[in-house]
């Protein structure tokens, strides 16, 4: 009677006396997490089930991603195939108007210039000593766009999953607080104080909305095939919502599909999360690496924004270089209230609204000219 | 294939590569308006 009495009270203290250092250390990681999507309103679409995730992995002997755990499931089935993040893509792409750059599809090069972070940032990971493939996915976090730094990092990376998935969502949540000290010192007053004449806002036939996502997916799959999955899918998305006959899949692809996606992408997350995994010097260089990549992605956008400011004359407001990244509509908010700092009859949301829909497709397209350019050395397969 | 020889490769094809699919896909949408103008309804 005794000793079951001992060993049964051993069963409720064994998962105390299992606890580690590094795991109260992540849940508490966790929590911080939990706090900036709750409290902060931070991404918590992402953030709330990624901090999740992580505490439930760090729970000690509960083996969540143990061979038969449950999120080893939806881990297995859905991040390691890379569905997730292509399902994702369904949903941003049926979510997004291209409108914008349809009226104005000059815009779409600050979309390519948002990207050079991608590859300044791959150099950066290279002379700090990643692997070749670690750093292509540390490198994606300057895509500015989380799905697309998901699916690259768990087709080549799948241990820096978390890693870069944080970094990814965190920085892009920040672009407020990350994009504006960049914008300024890269511009004078006088460049920030330019008027844009009104956006291009002609009427776009419903015919060409419809042919757009067709083309896009024909001719950019083609020339970047390896990227076909990214480009195919989010333009699917755009196609549902554009088509206007297929009002079903079109809500259900921006609501139910994207919701039930996101919760399982974000407690995938989370749970490779575990302190053991995630507890090394390496992290903090991916998040340090990825801060930086999301500066240059700004800095060059700007830099390029002041090319065109010069080469129209001054026609061009360079802030609005700095919307040509994935974040949307986040970045081009951030331009607009910039610019109105400076002056308040400057009206940029519209441009930085062009720059910001290029950035959306730019930072699909780097991703899979990168791929194709890594099939081609032969650096991963066909 | 040395670690420079990638990276240096994998970024200038790369960010050449974006620019000049963004530029086509200008282009291409340039090319989709002029086809299918729009037309108020009757």
């Amino acid at each position: 009677m005794e000793s079951a009495l001992v060993n049964g009270l051993q069963g409720l203290v064994v998962g105390i006396v299992s606890l580690t250092l590094g795991q109260v250390f992540m849940i508490a990681v966790a929590c911080v997490l939990l706090y900036l999507g709750i409290a902060k309103g931070y991404e918590p679409l992402l953030l709330v089930p990624i901090g999740f995730g992580a505490i439930m992995v760090n729970i000690p002997l509960a083996d969540m991603m143990g061979k038969d755990g449950f999120l080893r499931f939806f881990y297995d089935a859905g991040v390691l195939t890379e569905v997730f993040p292509l399902l994702i893509f369904i949903g941003i792409g049926a979510m997004t108007d291209f409108q914008p750059l349809l009226q104005n599809p000059k815009i779409i090069l600050l979309g390519a210039a948002g990207q050079f972070g991608i590859f300044i940032t791959l150099l950066l990971a290279l002379a700090l000593g990643f692997d070749k493939l670690d750093a292509v996915a540390v490198a994606v976090i300057g895509a500015c766009d989380g799905p697309t730094a998901i699916y690259v990092s768990s087709k080549f990376a799948p241990h820096m999953l978390g890693a870069v998935s944080v970094a990814a969502y965190s920085y892009m949540s920040l672009v407020p607080l990350i994009q504006p000290p960049i914008m300024r010192m890269l511009t004078t007053t006088n460049e920030r104080q330019i008027v844009m004449g009104a956006a291009k806002t002609a009427p776009i036939s419903k015919t060409a909305k419809i042919v757009f996502p067709i083309v896009v997916t024909i001719f950019a799959s083609i020339l970047a095939p390896k990227g076909a999955p990214l480009i195919a899918t989010i333009m699917l998305g755009n196609l549902l919502r554009e088509s206007g006959c297929v009002e079903r899949l079109k809500s259900c692809s921006e609501n139910e599909l994207t919701n039930i996606v996101t919760l399982l992408l974000g407690l995938c997350i989370g749970a490779t999360m575990e302190a053991d995994k995630f507890l090394k010097a390496q992290t903090l260089l991916v998040l340090l690496l990825g801060f930086l990549a999301i500066c240059i992605d700004t800095g060059v956008g700007v830099l390029f924004g002041k090319a065109m400011c010069a080469l129209t004359g001054g026609k061009i407001n360079p802030l609005i270089g700095a919307a040509g990244i994935s974040a949307f509509p986040m970045s081009a908010r951030v331009v607009q209230a910039e610019g109105q700092k400076y002056n308040k009859k400057s009206y940029l949301l519209m441009h930085a609204m062009s720059a910001n829909a290029g950035g959306q497709i730019g930072s699909v397209i780097a991703a899979a000219v990168m791929l194709s350019v890594l099939q081609g050395m032969g650096i991963v397969g066909g | 294939m040395d670690t420079w020889t990638f990276g240096w490769s994998v970024a200038l094809i790369g960010m050449g590569g974006t620019v000049l699919i963004l530029w086509i896909l200008s282009l291409l949408i340039l090319m989709i308006k002029k086809v299918f103008p729009y037309q108020p309804e009757k």
